[in-house]
C-alpha cells in the first residue's frame, strides 16, 4: 500500500512538475525575450486559462503527501522552512502579477506585473531545481552535532545557506554548489520548455526566435547534465545500483535523453507540439531517473546516526492508506474528465483568448 | 518555547484569518450568480446576463485572492504544526487531501470556461460551469469543516502506542455530529457576507444615482437572500452549533457564555459585560434571567455549569477573548436579521428604493458580516483551546520541534507585510471594478 501511494505521489509531482513547469517557463521567456506588448499578451494568453488548474496538482500533492506520508510531510515541511515560506511568498507574487497585470490599464502598472510574474517565475524554477538537490542529497536528519542527535531521529532543520556552500558539510545549507547546479538545470529545463508551450499554443511572432533559443539553451542543458552526472557521484558514491540491480529501470534515462537530443531537431519540426512533447519527455525521464535513483529512500540522512527516511518509515498506517484508494479512484477519473474538457475547449492556438481583459 | 508557540499561533491565526475574508464571500457569491445566470436563461432579460457578468468580476478577483492566500495554510501544517500534522496526518490529511482532489480542480478547470468561455460555451453551457465552481467552492468548505469537525470532536480513530492517531472508521469522519451543524452554520454565515455585499453595492448605486436599473436588482436580490440566510445562521444553524458546545464541550460553553458559576434555577443569558478574570466575573453585566437555559435545553430551570465546576487548566486559553468574540457575532446576527426584515417589509410595500434610510443602513452594513464571520471562526477556535484535537492533543505539543521563534517572527512579519499589499491593492480593484459598474449588453 505504501507502494502504491508512493507511486501515485511521484506521479503527481511529475504531472505538476510539466503542467506549472511551462507556467514557470512561459514567465522566464515573458521576463527575457518578450519584447512587445502583442509578444506579452501572446505568453499569457497561453497559460491564462490552464496557470491556475496547473498549481493544483502542487496543491493536491501536497495533500497527499500529508495523508500518505505524515512523517515525511512533518519531516521535511518543518525542515525546509524557509525555502517553503519563500516559495509560498514567489508564488503569491507570480500569481498576482498574472491576476492584476490587466485590470488597470497603466504601463507603469503593467510593468510592475511583469517583472513580478517574470522574476517570481524565474526564482520558482530556481528554487525546486534547488528543492530537488536537498532531496538527492540528504539531509542531518535529529541535527547531528558532533556525533548525537540534538532532535528526534527524523526532524531536521536547514537555514538557507552554510558559508561553505559545500553539499559535505556537516551543518548544511539549502543552497550549496551542488543543489544550485540542479537549481540552475531547472531553470534552464523550464524556460525551453516554457518556450515549447508558447510555440505550441500560439502564432504569436515570437515563434521563430523561441525556436532557435530552446536550440541553443538546449546545448546549455546538455553540458549541464553532463557535469550534473559528474557532481551526482561526488555527493553518492553509488548513484547507479538501483540501476544496475534492476536494469529495466533505464528506461527512465532512456526516455530523458530522447527528449534531450530529440529537441536538438527544434528548428525543423513540421507540428508545432513537438517540442513540447520532448521537453515534457526530458522533464519526466530527469524526474523519475533521479528517484529511481534513491528508490527506496525519500529523504536521506547524512549523518551516520539516524537512518534514512524511506516510503516504508514514514506512511500512514494501513487502514487509512487502503480506504484512500477508493475515494482517489474516482477524484482521478473526475479529474481526468476535468481536464479532457479544459483542453478540449482551448485547443489549438489561443492568441485570441483575451486572458487579463476585464 | 513560550514565544515559539506564540508566533506560531499568531501566524496562523493572522494568515487564516486573512484568508477566510475571501471565500466566505465567494461560496456565497458563486450561488447568487449562478442565480442571476438562471434568471437570465429564464426571463432572457440581458439585465440578470449582465449582472452575473459583473459579479463574476468581484468574483474572479476575490477567487485569485482566496487561492494565493490559501496554499500557505496547507503549508503551515507541516511547517509550523509538524508534531501535530505526524500525529494526526493519516486522519485529518484525508480530509484536506480530498479537498485539493475533488474541489481545487473542480474549481480551477472551470472557474477558466466559466470566466473567459462564454463565447465558446453558449449560455447554457456557461450556466453549468458556474454551477460546477459553485459546488466546487462549496465542497471545499464542507471537507474544511470536516477536519474543524474531527478536531472539535475527535471520532473514527484509535491511538498507537507512539502517540499516533490512526483511522479505524472512515465514515465517522463524515458522520461526525459536529459537522453538519457546523457546516450549514457556516455556508448561511457565507450566503449574509455574500447578500450584504450584493445589497450594499445595490444601495450604493441607487444613493449615487446610478446604475439604477442594477441597483434595483441588487438590493431585491440581496434583501431576498440576505433575509433568509440571516435567519438560517440563527435558527436552526447557530442554535444546534451551541447546543453541540454546550453539550461536548460544557467549559467552553460556560467560557463563551460568560457564565462563572452554575446557577441552581436556571441560568441567565448576558448581553453586556466584561468579564473579570481576578475576581471570576462579570462586570457591568446586563442579563436576562433563565434564557440560556431555555435556549439550551427548553427548560427554564435546566442547570448550566459555570466555569466553577472546571479546572483553570482545562480553561479555554482566552476566556475574555472568547466571551467577546461569541458575543460580537450573536450580537451582529441579531442585527442583520432586523435589518434585513425591516428592508423586506419595505420590498414587500414596494417602498424599499425610496426608504432612503434602509439604503444608507444596507451600505453601511458591508463591513459587519466579515466581523461576524471572523468573530464566529474566534469562537470556534478559542473554544477548542487548549487543545488542538479536544482533549486528547495540547496545542503545546503540535508545533514543530526544529522551527526556532526567530524563523517564525521572519516568516510572521513577512505575511504581514506581504498581506497589507494584498488587502490595499484588493480595495483598491474592487473599488475599481464598483465605481466602473455593470456594463450593458456586453456579450
Amino acid at each position: 500500500m505504501e507502494l502504491f501511494w508512493y507511486i501515485i505521489l511521484m506521479s503527481m509531482l511529475a504531472i505538476y512538475v510539466v503542467l506549472d513547469g511551462y507556467d514557470f517557463g512561459a514567465g522566464i521567456v515573458h521576463l527575457f525575450f518578450a519584447k512587445t506588448e502583442k509578444d506579452k499578451k501572446a505568453i499569457t494568453n497561453a497559460i491564462g486559462p490552464f496557470w491556475d488548474a496547473n498549481e493544483v496538482w502542487l496543491i493536491a500533492a501536497g495533500g497527499v503527501l500529508f495523508f500518505a506520508f505524515p512523517t515525511l510531510y512533518a519531516s521535511s515541511f518543518s525542515g525546509f522552512y524557509l525555502p517553503l515560506m519563500i516559495i509560498l511568498w514567489l508564488l503569491i507574487f507570480r500569481a498576482i502579477g498574472l491576476e492584476l497585470r490587466g485590470q488597470v490599464h497603466n504601463t507603469m502598472w503593467e510593468a510592475i506585473w511583469d517583472k513580478a510574474f517574470g522574476i517570481a517565475s524565474l526564482l520558482l524554477a530556481l528554487f525546486f531545481g534547488v528543492a530537488l538537490g536537498n532531496v538527492v542529497r540528504g539531509v542531518n536528519l535529529g541535527n547531528v552535532v558532533d556525533g548525537v542527535s540534538t532532535h528526534e531521529a527524523h526532524y531536521f532543520f536547514l537555514p538557507l545557506w552554510n558559508p561553505t556552500f559545500s553539499p559535505h558539510a556537516e551543518s548544511l545549507g539549502v543552497i550549496d554548489w551542488f543543489t544550485l547546479l540542479l537549481g540552475v538545470i531547472g531553470v534552464v529545463s523550464l524556460t525551453i520548455h516554457g518556450a515549447n508551450w508558447i510555440i505550441f499554443k500560439t502564432n504569436s511572432g515570437l515563434n521563430e526566435r523561441l525556436k532557435r533559443v530552446v536550440f541553443s539553451l538546449n546545448i546549455v542543458l546538455l553540458l549541464l547534465v553532463v557535469v550534473s552526472l559528474f557532481a551526482w557521484h561526488i555527493i553518492e558514491p553509488r548513484p547507479f545500483h538501483n540501476f544496475l540491480a534492476h536494469p529495466w529501470l533505464w528506461v527512465f534515462p532512456l526516455t530523458a535523453f530522447t527528449g534531450l537530443f530529440g529537441l536538438f531537431k527544434v528548428r525543423s519540426f513540421q507540428k508545432d507540439g513537438m517540442g513540447f512533447l520532448f521537453s515534457s519527455l526530458f522533464l519526466l525521464g530527469g524526474l523519475t531517473s533521479t528517484v529511481a535513483s534513491i528508490f527506496p529512500k525519500v529523504l536521506p540522512s547524512t549523518n551516520s546516526i539516524n537512518p534514512d527516511l524511506t516510503l516504508y518509515n514514514v506512511a500512514a498506517h494501513e487502514y487509512g492508506l487502503s480506504v484512500g484508494v477508493y475515494w482517489f479512484i474516482i477524484a482521478v477519473v473526475l479529474v481526468a474528465a476535468y481536464m479532457f474538457i479544459q483542453y478540449r475547449v482551448f485547443k489549438g492556438k489561443m492568441d485570441d483568448v483575451g486572458y487579463g481583459e476585464h | 518555547m513560550e514565544d515559539m508557540l506564540f508566533y506560531d499561533r499568531m501566524q496562523f491565526a493572522f494568515t487564516i484569518t486573512f484568508h477566510y475574508l475571501f471565500p466566505q464571500l465567494t461560496m456565497g457569491l458563486s450561488l447568487m450568480i449562478v442565480y442571476f445566470k438562471w434568471k437570465f436563461l429564464k426571463t432572457k432579460i440581458d439585465k440578470y446576463n449582465d449582472a452575473a457578468k459583473f459579479w463574476m468580476k468581484i468574483f474572479a478577483l476575490n477567487f485569485a485572492m482566496g487561492v494565493v492566500t490559501g496554499i500557505p495554510m496547507e503549508f503551515q501544517f507541516g511547517t509550523n504544526w509538524a508534531k501535530f500534522s505526524e500525529l494526526t496526518g493519516g486522519i485529518i490529511g484525508q480530509t484536506l487531501a480530498m479537498e485539493g482532489m475533488f474541489s481545487f480542480f473542480l474549481e480551477s478547470s472551470f472557474l477558466g470556461l466559466f470566466l473567459f468561455g462564454e463565447k465558446l460555451l453558449g449560455h447554457k453551457l456557461h450556466f453549468v460551469t458556474g454551477f460546477l465552481v459553485f459546488l466546487g467552492s462549496w465542497a471545499s468548505g464542507y471537507l474544511i469543516i470536516a477536519t474543524h469537525s474531527w478536531m472539535q470532536y475527535p471520532v473514527g480513530y484509535e491511538i498507537l502506542e507512539n502517540g499516533k492517531f490512526v483511522l479505524n472508521n472512515f465514515g465517522a469522519l463524515f458522520s461526525n455530529p459536529w459537522l453538519l451543524p457546523s457546516y450549514l452554520h457556516n455556508q448561511a454565515a457565507s450566503l449574509v457576507t455574500s447578500s450584504f455585499v450584493v445589497s450594499a453595492v445595490g444601495a450604493f448605486y441607487l444613493l449615487n444615482d446610478k446604475h439604477h436599473g442594477f441597483g434595483k436588482i441588487f438590493v431585491r436580490t440581496g434583501v431576498v437572500f440576505g433575509l433568509i440566510a440571516s435567519l438560517l445562521v440563527a435558527f436552526p444553524t447557530g442554535d444546534w452549533a451551541a447546543k453541540n458546545v454546550a453539550k461536548h464541550q460544557p467549559v467552553t460553553f460556560a467560557a463563551m457564555e460568560g457564565i462563572f458559576e452554575t446557577e441552581d434555577g436556571g441560568s441567565e443569558i448576558v448581553l453586556i459585560g466584561q468579564p473579570n478574570m481576578l475576581e471570576k466575573k462579570l462586570d457591568n453585566k446586563i442579563a436576562v434571567p433563565n434564557i440560556l437555559s431555555f435556549l439550551t435545553y427548553q427548560k427554564w430551570d435546566a442547570q448550566i455549569k459555570g466555569l466553577n465546576e472546571f479546572e483553570p487548566k482545562d480553561y479555554p486559553t482566552n476566556v475574555p477573548g472568547l466571551y467577546y468574540a461569541y458575543h460580537i457575532m450573536v450580537g451582529l446576527g441579531t442585527v442583520f436579521i432586523g435589518l434585513m426584515l425591516l428592508a423586506g417589509v419595505q420590498l414587500i410595500r414596494k417602498k424599499l428604493y425610496k426608504t432612503k434610510w434602509i439604503l444608507w443602513s444596507l451600505m453601511f452594513m458591508l463591513p459587519f458580516p466579515y466581523i461576524a464571520n471572523t468573530t464566529g471562526w474566534y469562537t470556534a477556535e478559542l473554544g477548542r483551546q487548549p487543545w488542538l484535537v479536544y482533549n486528547l492533543l495540547r496545542t503545546v505539543d503540535g508545533a514543530s520541534p526544529t522551527v526556532s521563534s526567530g524563523n517564525t517572527l521572519f516568516t510572521l512579519l513577512g505575511f504581514i507585510g506581504l498581506y497589507l499589499l494584498l488587502g490595499l491593492l484588493f480595495l483598491m480593484l474592487a473599488g475599481k471594478i464598483i465605481n466602473k459598474g455593470p456594463q450593458l449588453n456586453q456579450h
